[in-house]
């Protein structure tokens, strides 16, 4: 379904992977092909909203990037990981509820990539399948 | 544009529809055609994965991540071919006699509705779970609300051959948990009731239901529709909405009936919840077993709901507060985290209502009133108090900033644990249990139907499902609409001889 639909976060991927990686922090040993699978994941779950929430997405992990310049002289990319999670606590509590909501959403798209896969459901011990009380005993 | 026409037409195959379509059954018998539309599609048993990434899609409106219009809540509602008992729990209870008194509405009586929902309890095979399948985080809340100074009361819940995959919001994938998928649909198709799936109502005309149905996504889940994809005008002598209380109202408000009361959409509540977490120092049972067997009510004293259940990963990631190492390392002890799921027992306020943007898709306006923030805060503390006296070592409130709360805040839960942390946005708030947007009641200056489900001013119009509720609920639903829908399913029977309407 992806190669229909324009990318949301491939333009700003260097970005999207910073806050990826502050968001959930194991993100940063995951290899190339496990982020292009995070990534897959997030895209497809995008493929069906509207192209004008994709572009707000994408413009939203823009000015997360740049916003820092403001207080700490850097881009959110360069700055060093404690920074990055001070700058990401205020925008989680931001007084203005579009960010609120803005960070709420990338961070549901994040959890969505890195959780939804196989590798992250065992690292984390989740087990549940159809088999039930069958499958442990 | 296809042409049909049957006698009657059930817009939707969820709770209420499904309960329709098997009590119209009989009629088949005496020549009558009923048909049912749904524009989820019909999925097979091997198909359901367990798998969120898979199921979520193939079962959910918007992939289960539907949100209010300001972004502060996620709606969870079934699109498919037994609506969102598909993917609902199971839990099965009783119309609580102090809410429908409540209601006031004129005609429904509690004790009708009672025996119509007991019948369908025996039907649902609705029983009380051996004790020896129950999990440790259901054990936990009952050894906590115990020790905490409440009572946990059981769950009756549907199943038949339940194995405990605990994956019953993804679809059963042992066809144990008995929705309208499983039992009255299957029933109402025997009988010679007809279902088309992947077919959207678009609107309603008088005695009309356009509809358009859709080819099969390649690769996507579930069978072909019954009819060949196309757009349908399906003439019908009475039409019975069921598609749920997001559905219901939005099919209304972009038909544009004249004469339809100004109230369709108006009065939506939805149970909104949390889901909490406390991680115990040792490993407990909790992603196997069925995850819903116990609760605790107290929603008329305080307000609030508190049931077990137990989530997937990306579920559970996102509804945990805050992100980074404190979130990491509560995922990654997720073998030994016990869940409870708090509900606020919302009241219907003016402003939370159903409407259609200019593409006629549905828009849910939701708004937190202060009692309801209350509410969830007084759960959110009752929970934490039961999370600790059962042993937790820290617990999750998304209330509380920070959102861990360690035992040693326990003597100043009310402080740690308040509305001034309650950030809409910030926070994750969930609701399955969507209720209203054509409540009953008086006429239509009140309501948009009356206590059969007849659409004011409409005679050959009902509705039938949870957008019937004049006000929330405050109890797991699904019964109490099968039991407002078996009334309507009555009041179809009678029109059909008053309006004398023929099949062609
Ligand atoms: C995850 C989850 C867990 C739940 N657990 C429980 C529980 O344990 N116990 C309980 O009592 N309740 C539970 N519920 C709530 C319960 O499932 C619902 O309240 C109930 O199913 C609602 O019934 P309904 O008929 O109003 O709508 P639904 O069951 O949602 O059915 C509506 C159907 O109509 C279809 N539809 C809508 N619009 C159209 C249209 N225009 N054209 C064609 N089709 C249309 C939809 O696709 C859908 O299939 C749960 C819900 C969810 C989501
Ligand atoms: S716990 Fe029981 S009802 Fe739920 S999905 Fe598993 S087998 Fe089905």
């Amino acid at each position: 379904m992806t190669e229909m639909v324009e990318s949301t976060f491939g333009p700003v991927r260097e970005s999207f992977r910073a806050l990826a990686a502050t968001i959930v922090p194991e993100a940063v040993s995951l290899d190339a092909d496990a982020w292009d699978e995070v990534e897959r994941i997030v895209e497809d779950g995008l493929a069906a909203r509207p192209a004008a929430i994709r572009r707000q997405l994408r413009l939203f992990v823009r000015l997360l990037d740049l916003l820092p310049v403001l207080r700490f002289g850097k881009t959110f990319r360069s700055l060093d990981p404690s920074r990055r999670t001070a700058f990401l606590l205020g925008v989680q509590d931001a007084p203005v509820l579009l960010v609120r909501r803005g960070f709420w959403g990338i961070r549901t798209l994040v959890y969505m990539g890195y959780y939804s896969r196989q590798e992250a459901r065992d690292a984390i011990g989740y087990r549940a399948d159809a088999r039930g009380w069958e499958g442990r005993r | 544009m296809n042409e049909k026409r049957y006698d009657v037409v059930v817009v939707g195959s969820g709770a209420g529809g499904g309960t329709v379509a098997e009590a119209l059954a009989p009629l088949v018998r005496q020549g009558k055609k009923v048909l049912v539309v749904e524009q989820g599609p019909r999925l097979r048993l091997e198909e359901l994965s367990g798998r969120e990434l898979e199921m979520a899609p193939a079962l959910y409106e918007d992939d289960g991540g539907f949100l209010t219009a300001d972004g502060t809540m996620t709606l969870a509602f079934g699109r498919a071919y037994g609506g969102s008992t598909v993917v609902y729990t199971g839990t099965s209870m009783q119309p609580p006699e102090r809410v429908v008194r409540g209601w006031g509405v004129p005609g429904l009586d509690h004790s009708d509705l009672d025996r119509r929902a007991r019948r369908f309890a025996g039907d649902n095979n609705v029983h009380l779970l051996d004790e020896g399948l129950l999990n440790e985080n259901n054990r936990l809340f009952v050894e906590g609300c115990r020790k905490a100074g409440y009572r946990a009361e059981q769950f009756p819940i549907n199943v038949k051959g339940c194995k405990g995959s605990s994956l019953c919001n993804l679809g059963c994938p042992n066809g144990a948990k008995q929705g309208t998928h499983q039992v009255q649909l299957p029933a109402a198709e025997r009988a010679g009731v007809e279902v088309v799936t992947r077919a959207e109502a678009l609107r309603l005309e008088e005695r009309v239901v356009v509809l358009r149905v859709s080819a099969r996504p390649e690769g996507g889940k579930g069978l072909p529709s019954e009819w060949a994809p196309g757009d349908y005008r399906v003439a019908a002598g009475v039409v019975v909405l069921a598609g749920g209380a997001v559905g219901s109202p939005a099919l209304l408000l972009r038909s544009r009936l004249p004469g339809l009361s100004g109230r369709v959409g108006e009065g939506l509540t939805c149970h909104p919840a949390h889901i909490l977490v406390g991680e115990h120092p040792r490993e407990i049972t909790n992603d196997v077993g069925h995850p819903k067997s116990f609760f605790l009510d107290r929603a008329a004293r305080e307000g609030f709901v508190l049931e077990t259940c137990m989530y997937f990963p990306f579920t559970t990631a996102k509804n945990l507060a805050g992100f980074g190492a404190p979130h990491s390392t509560l995922m990654r002890a997720f073998r030994r985290l016990q869940m409870i799921l708090v509900l606020a027992c919302d009241k219907a306020v003016p402003g939370n209502r159903v409407s259609v943007d200019r593409a006629g898709k549905p828009v849910v306006h939701y708004r937190f009133t202060r009692e309801t923030v209350a509410a969830l805060v007084r759960a959110t503390r009752a929970s934490a108090r039961i999370f600790f006296a059962a042993g937790a070592i820290r617990v999750h409130a998304p209330s509380a900033d920070p959102p861990l709360v360690e035992p040693g805040d326990s003597a100043r839960l009310d402080e740690r644990i308040s509305e001034r942390h309650f950030l809409p946005g910030k926070i994750s708030v969930s609701a399955a249990h969507l209720m209203g947007g054509c409540g009953m009641g008086r006429g239509p200056e009140d309501s948009v139907t009356d206590s059969f489900g007849r659409v004011h001013g409409l005679p050959w119009l009902r509705v039938a499902d949870s957008s019937l509720f004049p006000d929330s609920l405050e109890i797991n639903p699904y019964l109490t609409i099968m039991a407002l829908a078996d009334r309507v399913a009555e009041g179809v029977v009678s029109d059909l001889s008053e309006l004398g309407a023929g099949s062609g």
